[in-house]
């Protein structure tokens, strides 16, 4: 059901140069189709956190199971279980291709760096199977020293609540 | 029409020991499977706190019909199959609602929530016979629902044995999971997981029981939890994820040792638990707990919560549908799509008057042994569709279930137990169900043999 109190987006400002925010999410796109998990994982702060929910205008990865919800200490294990050779659910290893567009930044929410908002597409192909997901990112990004580092990453899934083989790949 | 195969060639399909890979891969077999195991068994659909009020409804599948289970206005429970008696349309289209009555969106038909019709419009015109008290008119009712401690299970089947005796000792793993809550009621939350795999619906729930598998399968996420680092920030939810995952390590000599495999008619069994960590089990000493502990005490005094906490189940599994963690407040609903296609739905319960943080433990614990993008059950889902590619290929005909079939002993309750958990009794003990429903015989041969 359309949720009738919802804000109507406002148009975003021409202000803001997102040069610099596409071009990490670019980086981010290529080092994870790649497979440079590790330096994936390093991009993230220390107490970041990794959230794909499973239900649209979902409240919180708490109180409601989530695809993937993982804490800097979870994320840690996701990444070193990606690169184990025994991860039989990667074997083939899947081939992926992401898309990102449509960057704005988000209006300040009073927490720390900058949300930024985009549109994704992914095609996961694995063992004579191609997967299509798309949906929108959230970044909130925070400096550290001279670089952009995620603190939260948020993946809202078009088909976050279908029925669905496997997901391993993070998105 | 004659079925594709007759009772002499189905029973020749199970041995003692081993059965036919036929069994996993013939889309005829399938389909007997759908008339004479999930047309006839009480299978379950949902509980009773996803219904509460008049006028609640969800929406189910049972042998691939959707059906609609509604809390009628006199509180029954009653459960529909969903098309409309005119010209057939699916009346009710979303997962979940409350309504007071049902319409079809083709011509406007409405329903009683009981599935009477209620009214027509352009009522005029029609044979006779044609009124809204003639049954033909109505959304038919699925013959027997009902439901025990809450679980609503129902049968497609007019005539059968009862629930008490389909469920027998099995009630005891329903009975455990409701009597862990101090206030003695469970509710659904914390939404849904629903994935799917290229592979028959046997294979999910003989992997539910396999003590034998962890080591193996899931060797990375455990190889990958035992070197984390214990001071890396969580907010307790990747903690509880890391220590499930860390359990799963357990050597062979454990499930040897501790831990037991139990089952009982009806294609029933259930695991014995493997768990000795702190933040996972109830009965062991963690803050949260302690807490949980007081409110059981004070709502069930000691002696009865000390029951409760000795009650140490892994997977119950009831045949043919339905796996629950009653320890651990999950449940799984195996939906056959197709010979090869199975969809799983998995659910938490929140257990009234125990702290909130366990409902938040429950989640955490949900998304590593249930999520779709768990870093354990990714490689379930891949085992099940290896499964069918190496049953496609022209390999050994017989499927080995043997494991532990010499040392099988009697269970005080009826049942049959294995050694201990490595034990694949609980597989022969589903295909003893399954030549009963399939052959319309008590699988008695079988443990003659046996
Ligand atoms: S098909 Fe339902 S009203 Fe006509
Ligand atoms: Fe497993």
């Amino acid at each position: 059901m359309l949720d009738k109190t919802r804000k109507t987006p406002r148009l975003p400002s021409t202000a803001i140069d997102l040069r610099p925010y596409e071009t990490f999410l670019i980086h981010e796109a290529r080092l994870l189709d790649e497979g440079y998990f590790d330096d994936w994982l390093a991009l993230f702060t220390e107490d970041a956190r990794y959230w794909v929910p499973i239900q649209p205008n979902q409240a919180d990865p708490f109180e409601t199971v989530s695809l993937m919800y993982d804490d800097r200490r979870l994320l840690e294990t996701r990444v070193r279980r990606l690169s184990d050779p025994r991860i039989y659910s990667q074997e083939p290893r899947s081939r992926t291709s992401r898309t990102v567009t449509n960057v704005t930044v988000e209006p300040d929410a009073g927490e720390p760096g900058v949300t930024v908002r985009s549109k994704f597409v992914l095609v996961e192909y694995r063992r004579e199977d191609q997967r299509l997901f798309a949906g929108t990112y959230f970044h909130r990004l925070v400096g550290e020293g001279d670089a952009m580092r995620i603190a939260m990453k948020k993946v809202e899934l078009v088909n976050c609540d279908a029925p669905l083989d496997g997901l391993v790949v993070p998105f | 029409m004659t079925a594709a195969y007759s009772p002499k060639e189905l029973a020749e399909m199970v041995e003692p020991a081993r059965v036919h890979r036929r069994i996993y891969t013939d889309p005829d077999i399938f389909e007997l499977e759908m008339s004479r195991i999930f047309s006839a068994a009480w299978v379950y659909v949902g509980h009773e706190s996803q219904i509460k009020n008049p006028g609640d409804y969800f929406t189910a599948r049972v042998a691939r019909k959707p059906l609609v289970i509604v809390r009628a206005s006199d509180g029954s429970i009653r459960a529909l199959h969903n098309q409309c008696a005119h010209r057939g349309a699916m009346v009710v289209a979303n997962d979940a609602g409350a309504t007071d009555e049902f319409q079809c969106c083709y011509h406007g038909w409405t329903y009683h929530l009981d599935g009477r019709l209620k009214a027509v419009p352009l009522n005029h015109g029609y044979p006779d016979d044609f009124s809204t008290k003639n049954p033909n008119t109505a959304m038919v009712a699925v013959p027997r629902v009902q439901s025990y401690r809450g679980f609503i299970f129902l049968s497609l089947a007019s005539e059968g044995q009862s629930l008490e005796n389909f469920l027998g000792y099995m009630r005891t793993s329903l009975d455990d999971a409701v009597d862990r809550a101090p206030d003695g009621e469970l509710e659904v939350a914390g939404g849904v997981f629903k994935h799917t795999y290229n592979g028959n619906w046997k294979l999910y729930l003989e992997n539910l029981c396999d003590a034998a598998h962890p080591w193996y399968t899931h060797r990375s996420s455990i190889a990958a939890a035992q070197q984390q680092k214990d001071d890396v920030f969580s907010d307790g939810t990747g903690e509880i994820a890391i220590r499930q995952m860390r359990q799963n390590g357990a050597p062979y000599s454990f499930w040897e040792n501790q831990v037991g495999i139990w089952t009982y008619p009806n294609g029933h069994s259930y695991l014995g638990d493997y768990h000795d960590d702190s933040k996972l089990v109830a009965a062991l000493n963690d803050p949260v707990f302690r807490e949980y502990h007081h409110a059981m005490e004070a709502k069930k005094g000691k002696g009865e919560t000390q029951r409760v906490m000795e009650v140490r189940r892994w997977n119950s599994n009831i045949y043919p549908n339905m796996s629950m963690m009653s320890q651990f407040q999950q449940l799984r609903v195996i939906h056959p799509i197709a010979v090869n296609k199975t969809e799983v739905h998995t659910y938490c319960f929140k257990l009234k008057g125990a702290p909130e943080q366990m409902f938040r433990n429950t989640v955490s614990f949900a998304n590593v042994v249930n999520g779709t993008g768990s870093l354990v059950l990714t490689d379930d889902l891949e085992i099940y569709n290896r499964v069918t590619l190496g049953l496609s290929s022209e390999g050994a005909p017989w499927i080995e279930v043997g494991r532990g079939f010499t040392s099988d002993e009697p269970d005080p309750h009826g049942g049959r137990k294995g050694k201990n958990s490595t034990s694949e009794v609980y597989i022969r003990n589903m295909f003893d169900a399954w030549r009963g429903y399939m052959l319309g015989d008590s699988g008695a041969a079988r443990k003659q043999v046996a």
